[in-house]
């Protein structure tokens, strides 16, 4: 296949494709607002994230001593950077920034990314709590990342594609996740994983006084918070892109399917993460390698065979 | 033009980092200037157009220095990597080392006879890529690469004791029974099911 499937955009689609991401997350942002204002029983609650970004960009930042500035930086600035740098690959309707041709790979480098980043922001404040956070991350990590990284295989073999643009087309008649739904739910699994999300909290647990976030403040605190919301968002676009379709859809025009679509697996990811407890660190190796790898094992094995019988 | 000067800053990064590898006494620093060595070359393999190689250079190193971090604190005798250490020793010898092979390479670049390019790169660079690697030997590969995975899912597996605090699924503790510890009163046997499990 060609590249001809999608159009890149000119440089502002850069700037576009930012601002999008980050709407979409904020709309996330804000309907967990809503959501708790609800729970407890207030009004409004809607612009609790603005408010929340407000506190933080006028709060002190707070230090400590013998901190490793450069690497909490690094770490806390990288998360939102990772996720725009996911979107750059998104095909969004028949528009993507970059058309690259191994734009599921590239994906999957920024997730990993995030391991490095999460746990530089632990280290970088010199605080134990701070580290064990940290080092929880990659806990966790090593337990998603190898069932991830089969999810992801099981689309690209049946498009014969490492390109984005391919994978979407290749799902012109049916839906990958009708028949690839195991991939779907471990890959779904691990964006929440990798978003730090609940069930995946443990490296911000309170019982490690907040773990990575104990010792950030200000706008590096706003920035870590903000960057669990982007990855959330980028990752609930690969999901549609994935495996929902990307813009397929009749009457309107491919980007509102696209962006519907994400917004609805988005919200539905913001839902669930909200009625499922946290996970102890420990809990999560032994389901994820002894049950879900050899499940997404036989998943990608349905669809090795499909693919070859569908070619042969 | 733009190109080469992408290049000349990706390659002064690229050593640059590696240098402070060496010259930092912070162990995560030395661990992701290696990172940050590792990604400037990705990034000039992405300018040849090697994107596959490129962004899978990227993955690999970053995971790499990643998991390091782990080792670090898990293998490391009294956790020096959490305090400011020396990233040299044997300094003589590595630095004697590096010298010779430094000529030796540079040597080979400049005098080798390259051949001149004949033919146009493949269209799927990847799909070409793999069928050179993989091609003859597909039955090899096929074999090797599920028991290779195979070793390392189960050496792990056997290698973790169910993490530190519970396990997993719920096992009752084994009753320790091979030291003297619980054998002083002599005499009654079931020694070993006495309650609360005196040793810890």
């Amino acid at each position: 296949m060609n590249g001809s499937l999608v159009q890149q955009l000119p440089a502002w689609g850069a700037v576009a494709a930012l601002a999008v991401l980050v709407l979409v997350a904020l709309s996330g942002a804000a309907a967990d607002g809503l959501v708790t204002a609800r729970a407890e029983r207030r009004r409004g609650g809607g612009f609790a994230p603005v408010a929340e970004t407000a506190r933080l960009l006028r709060q002190r930042p707070r230090g400590t001593v013998a901190a490793d500035t450069l690497l909490r930086r690094v770490g806390v600035v990288g998360l939102p950077v990772a996720a725009a740098l996911k979107v750059a690959v998104l095909p969004v309707g028949a528009w993507v920034v970059s058309d690259l041709a191994v734009g599921l790979v590239w994906f999957n480098t920024m997730d990993v990314m995030v391991w490095a980043l999460v746990w530089l922001s632990g280290w970088g404040p010199n605080s134990v709590h701070s580290l064990v956070g940290g080092y929880r991350f990659l806990a966790l990590a090593l337990a998603y990342e190898l069932p991830l990284m089969f999810a992801l295989t099981a689309p690209a073999v049946a498009a014969g594609s490492l390109r984005m643009a391919d994978i979407v087309a290749a799902q012109d008649g049916l839906w990958f996740v009708v028949w690839m739904p195991v991939a779907f739910l471990v890959f779904c699994a691990a964006v929440l994983a990798f978003s730090l999300q609940r069930p995946f909290t443990a490296p911000l647990s309170p019982d490690i006084a907040g773990g990575v976030l104990a010792e950030l403040s200000g706008v590096e605190r706003l920035l870590l918070l903000a960057g669990r919301y982007l990855l959330l968002a980028a990752g609930s676009g690969f999901g549609v892109a994935l495996f929902l379709g990307g813009g397929a859809g009749p009457v309107l025009p491919g980007w509102a399917w696209f962006l519907a679509k994400t917004l609805v697996l988005f919200w539905l990811l913001l839902t669930i993460r909200r009625r499922v407890p946290a996970l102890r660190p420990e809990q999560l190796m032994a389901p994820a390698w002894v049950v879900g790898l050899p499940l997404i094992l036989l998943q990608v094995l349905v669809v090795a065979v499909a693919a070859v019988a569908g070619k042969g | 033009m733009l190109s080469a000067v992408l290049f000349v800053v990706l390659a002064v990064v690229a050593i640059s980092a590696g240098v402070i590898v060496f010259r930092t006494d912070s162990m995560a620093r030395a661990t992701y200037a290696l990172a940050v060595s590792f990604v400037s070359v990705g990034i000039m393999l992405l300018q040849f157009e090697l994107e596959y190689i490129g962004v899978i250079t990227i993955l690999m190193m970053v995971m790499e220095m990643a998991i390091m971090a782990i080792f670090m604190v898990m293998f490391m005798g009294m956790n020096p990597a959490l305090m400011p250490m020396d990233m040299v020793h044997n300094k003589k010898a590595s630095a004697g080392i590096a010298a010779g092979v430094f000529a030796l390479l540079t040597a080979g670049i400049l005098l080798a006879d390259w051949p001149a390019r004949h033919g146009v790169p493949a269209v799927d660079l990847t799909a070409s890529l793999g069928e050179a690697i993989m091609g003859p030997k597909m039955l090899v590969m096929l074999t090797v690469s599920p028991v290779l995975f195979a070793t390392l899912v189960s050496a792990l597996v056997l290698a973790n004791p169910r993490g530190r605090y519970a396990p997993s699924p719920v096992v009752p503790v084994e009753p320790e029974n091979d030291d003297g510890g619980s054998h002083q009163g002599g005499g009654h046997d079931g020694h070993h099911q006495h309650p609360g499990g005196a040793h810890s």
